[in-house]
């Protein structure tokens, strides 16, 4: 079994740059348009990544996005080096939030992050430590 | 509803795109919060904000979006105007609150979206 995938896509994610963030999924986004990928699951994807790539800004030391393409799924990867997430539970609550005014003054913060990129994906799975957290999203072609 | 019909209603002035004639929005969202924008509009939405930064066009754009209006006579900056630009989005300005933008584009039969569903 050949378990590469046909593309990579990364991107790193710096944390506090707010005037850049989106930067990421934007490129994911256009990348995948180029590769004739069906609109609904490039929104998937774009909204996946771009919460994802919120939270890498706003809440770690910053990381990376992976966008893996493969014959019949997409695997988008979020990792970050920390601190981690303390009660992974709460944070997938809807309305649970850790973020500052600030970020809240910038309409983020809501507490949906998570649940959001839950809820767009086929498969999601989180581990975190205080070393960083990773999220492992599936959506199906 | 023809965008062209909702720059009437709001008296809105065009800050980017003037918008093609056929171009329409079936759906309003109204939000400061781009997280909510992101789990409940659709592509057939037009977002109305009083957020005023760079996040509000990424999510537009993350979400296929093509219209936005920003309420209370705030104008967005030159970088948003730019981001704006990058990605074909029209953008909107009025000078009406957002409950009196939402009041005047529901009467005039713009949808809601059924966050339920």
């Amino acid at each position: 079994m050949n378990n590469r995938p046909l593309k990579r896509y990364s991107y790193r994610i710096i944390a506090n740059d707010f005037m850049v963030a989106g930067k990421g999924s934007s490129s994911i986004k256009s990348n995948l348009k180029s590769l004739g990928i069906d609109a609904t699951i490039i929104r998937r994807i774009a909204i996946i990544s771009y919460e994802a790539e919120m939270n890498i800004v706003i809440h770690s030391f910053g990381g990376k996005i992976h966008c893996d393409i493969y014959e019949n799924k997409i695997v988008l990867i979020s990792e970050d080096t920390g601190p981690g997430i303390k009660d992974v539970d709460l944070a997938m609550t809807e309305g649970y939030s850790t973020a500052t005014e600030s970020v809240r003054e910038l309409g983020f913060g809501a507490g949906m992050g998570l649940p959001n990129m839950k809820k767009y994906s086929d498969n999601f799975e989180i581990t975190t430590g205080s070393e960083g957290t990773r999220i492992t999203v599936t959506v199906y072609l | 509803m023809k965008v062209t019909k909702i720059i009437d209603i709001l008296k809105a002035e065009v800050l980017m795109n003037y918008p093609d004639e056929n171009l329409e929005v079936e759906y309003g969202c109204a939000s400061d919060l781009m997280s909510d924008v992101l789990a409940f509009a659709n592509s057939d939405s037009m977002l109305i904000t009083g957020l005023s930064n760079p996040q509000v066009i990424r999510t537009a754009e993350m979400m296929d979006i093509s219209t936005v209006v920003f309420v209370r006579g705030k104008k967005p900056g030159k970088e948003i105007l730019e981001l704006a630009e990058e990605n074909s989005l029209t953008i909107l300005a009025t000078d009406y609150s957002m409950f009196e933008t939402c009041g005047l584009l529901f009467l005039n039969g713009l949808k809601g979206i059924d966050v339920n569903e």
